[in-house]
C-alpha cells in the first residue's frame, strides 16, 4: 500500500518561521499516521521531470488530514516550491506515511527524551502531540537546539505546553542568537550543555534524536559515551551536511 | 505521468543515465542508520558464514586481510533518494568467501554488530555482485560508514549494504530483516524503485 502514489490536496498553509511553512494536506482514504512517520512528496514539472523528497508528519491524527512543516533551503530544488509556491487547493502526489521504527506509540511506557536540531523538531512534535492527546502519563522532555529564537517552529504551542502540561518539559539551547534576557550566551552545543538538559541515563529513557546528519551523529555519540544504552537511542537524519550544532 | 505542479521546474539534477528513477546526485556522503555507530576494534572483528548444516566458516581480521583484495569502482543508491556516483571501495569478493561453502539455501540474512539485520537472496550476493569492504576512496572505512567493514551490494538500495557487518546466515526462505520488517521492500532494486513493501 505504502508503495503507491496518491493524491493529496493542500488545505492550509501557515508560515512557521521566517523560512518555513506548515502545510495541511488532505488525503482521501488516509487513516492517520503513527507519530514520527514521514511521507514522500513527488513534484512533477510540465515536461514530466520529477523530484521526490521526504517530509516528516508534524501531526498524529487518525483521519484524512495531516500536516508537514517544510524549511526552505535557499539553494534547494523542492523546499522553496513547497514553502513559497504551492497554494491552497493545489494537488500533490504523496507516498506513505512510511516508517515503523522512528515512531512513538501511546502504549509505550518508558519516559521519553526528545532531542531536535532545527527542522528536526517536526517528527518529535508529532510525538508530543500524540502524547498530549493520549492518556499516557509517562514523562516527556524536549531539548530543542536552534540557531536563533526566530528559527523556532511551533513557538506558541510549545510555550503553552511547557507552562501547562504536567507531562512535558521543554528546554531550548541557542547556538548563534539568544532571546533578550536569556541566561546563557549562545554557543555551539557541547556535550556538557546537552547532558545537563536531558533526562538522566538511569533509568534509561527512550531517546529520539532528529536533525541534520552532523547534529544527529554528534549528539548520539555524546549520549553513548555518557552511558546511555545505544539500544534506547533512535535517530532520524534529514540529510545534508549542515546542522545547528 | 503524475500531477503537474505548475511553476515547478526543478533543478534537473537527474537526466543522468547513471541515476535510477527518483534519485538525485549528491557529492557528500550522508550517514543513515537506525542508531549510533558501534565501536568494533579490528582485533575483535570477525566475519562468518553459517550454513543450514550448522557449519560455520569464520575469518578473523588477519585471515580476512590474507584473502585476495580487490578494488570496486561503483555507484551507490540510497532509498532516501540520494545517489553517489563514482565511489571506490576495497575489500574481498563474496565469491571468495563462499569458495568452501556448501549450501542449497537460496537466501541469506546479513547480521551486524549492533543488531542490524537485512535479508538478501544468495544470487544477489554471488557472481561478482557483492563484497565485504574495509576501504572507501583510499581510506579505511570510517566508523560512521560501517568501519571496520561493511557489506557492499551496490546493485540494491544501500540499506542492504549492512554496516559493521559480522556475518551471513544462509536461510531456506526470505526472512525480512530490520528495515524490511519496517515497511521497506523485501528486495530493494533501485532501477525498479523497490522502495517500500
Ligand atoms: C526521513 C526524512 C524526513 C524529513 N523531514 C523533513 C521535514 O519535516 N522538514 C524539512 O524541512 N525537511 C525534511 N527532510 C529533508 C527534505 O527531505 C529535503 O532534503 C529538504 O527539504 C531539501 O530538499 P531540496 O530539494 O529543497 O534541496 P536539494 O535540492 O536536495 O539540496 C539543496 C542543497 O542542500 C544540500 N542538500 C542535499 N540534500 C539535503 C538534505 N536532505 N538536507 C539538507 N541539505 C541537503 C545540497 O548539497 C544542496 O546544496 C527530511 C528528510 C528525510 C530523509
Amino acid at each position: 500500500m505504502t508503495g503507491l502514489w496518491r493524491v493529496a490536496e493542500v488545505v492550509s498553509g501557515v508560515p512557521e518561521s521566517e523560512t518555513s511553512r506548515t502545510i495541511g494536506l488532505r488525503v482521501d482514504g488516509l487513516m492517520g499516521n503513527l507519530a514520527g512517520q514521514h511521507i514522500d512528496i513527488r513534484l512533477t514539472a510540465d515536461d514530466g521531470y520529477s523530484a521526490v523528497r521526504s517530509y516528516s508528519v508534524a501531526t498524529a491524527g487518525t483521519d484524512e488530514l495531516l500536516e508537514i512543516t517544510v524549511d526552505e533551503l535557499p539553494d534547494g530544488e523542492v523546499s522553496p516550491y513547497l514553502v513559497r509556491d504551492v497554494a491552497i487547493g493545489d494537488q500533490l502526489e504523496i507516498r506513505g506515511p512510511v516508517g515503523g521504527w522512528f515512531v512513538w506509540r501511546p502504549t509505550d511506557t518508558n519516559p521519553v527524551q526528545l532531542i531536535a536540531g532545527g527542522s528536526g523538531i517536526v517528527p518529535l512534535m508529532s510525538m508530543i502531540r500524540a502524547h498530549e492527546a493520549s492518556e499516557n502519563p509517562s514523562q516527556f522532555r524536549l531539548l530543542y537546539s536552534l540557531k536563533s529564537p526566530k528559527a523556532g517552529f511551533y513557538r506558541e504551542e510549545l510555550l503553552t505546553l511547557s507552562r501547562e502540561s504536567p507531562k512535558l518539559t521543554v528546554d531550548y539551547v541557542y547556538t548563534r542568537e539568544a532571546p533578550p534576557g536569556w541566561s546563557a550566551t549562545p554557543q555551539r552545543l557541547t556535550a556538557e550543555v546537552l547532558l545537563a538538559s536531558i533526562l538522566p541515563a538511569d533509568p534509561a529513557p527512550d531517546i529520539f534524536i532528529c536533525g541534520q546528519t552532523v547534529f544527529v551523529e554528534t549528539v548520539a555519540e555524546w549520549l553513548v559515551q555518557a552511558g546511555y544504552p545505544a539500544a534506547s537511542i533512535k535517530t532520524e537524519r534529514f540529510g545534508g551536511t549542515g546542522g545547528t550544532l | 505521468m503524475g500531477i503537474i505542479s505548475s511553476g515547478f521546474h526543478g533543478k534537473r539534477h537527474s537526466g543522468n543515465p547513471a541515476l535510477p528513477p527518483g534519485q538525485y546526485e549528491t557529492a557528500s556522503f550522508p550517514v543513515l542508520s537506525a542508531g549510533p555507530a558501534p565501536h568494533i576494534p579490528q582485533g575483535d572483528w570477525e566475519f562468518f558464514i553459517t550454513t543450514e548444516a550448522g557449519l560455520r566458516h569464520a575469518w578473523s581480521w588477519e585471515a580476512f586481510m590474507d584473502l585476495p583484495q580487490v578494488d570496486i569502482p561503483t555507484d551507490i543508491h540510497c532509498v532516501t533518494s540520494w545517489s553517489k556516483l563514482g565511489t571506490t571501495w576495497r575489500g574481498v569478493s563474496m565469491d571468495t568467501l563462499f569458495e568452501d561453502v556448501e549450501t542449497s539455501c537460496g537466501y541469506t540474512t546479513a547480521l551486524s554488530y549492533g543488531g542490524y539485520t537485512t535479508n538478501i537472496p544468495l544470487p544477489d550476493l554471488l557472481g561478482g555482485r557483492s563484497w565485504v569492504v574495509w576501504e572507501f576512496d583510499g581510506e579505511p572505512l570510517e566508523r560512521a560508514h560501517g568501519g571496520p567493514a561493511r557489506l557492499l551490494v551496490p546493485h540494491l538500495y544501500f540499506w542492504k549494504s549492512a554496516k559493521w557487518v559480522n556475518g551471513l546466515e544462509l536461510t531456506p526462505t526470505d526472512i525480512p530483516g530490520f528495515w524490511e520488517s519496517n515497511g521497506y521492500h523485501l528486495h530493494g532494486d533501485p532501477w525498479r524503485e523497490e522502495r517500500y513493501s
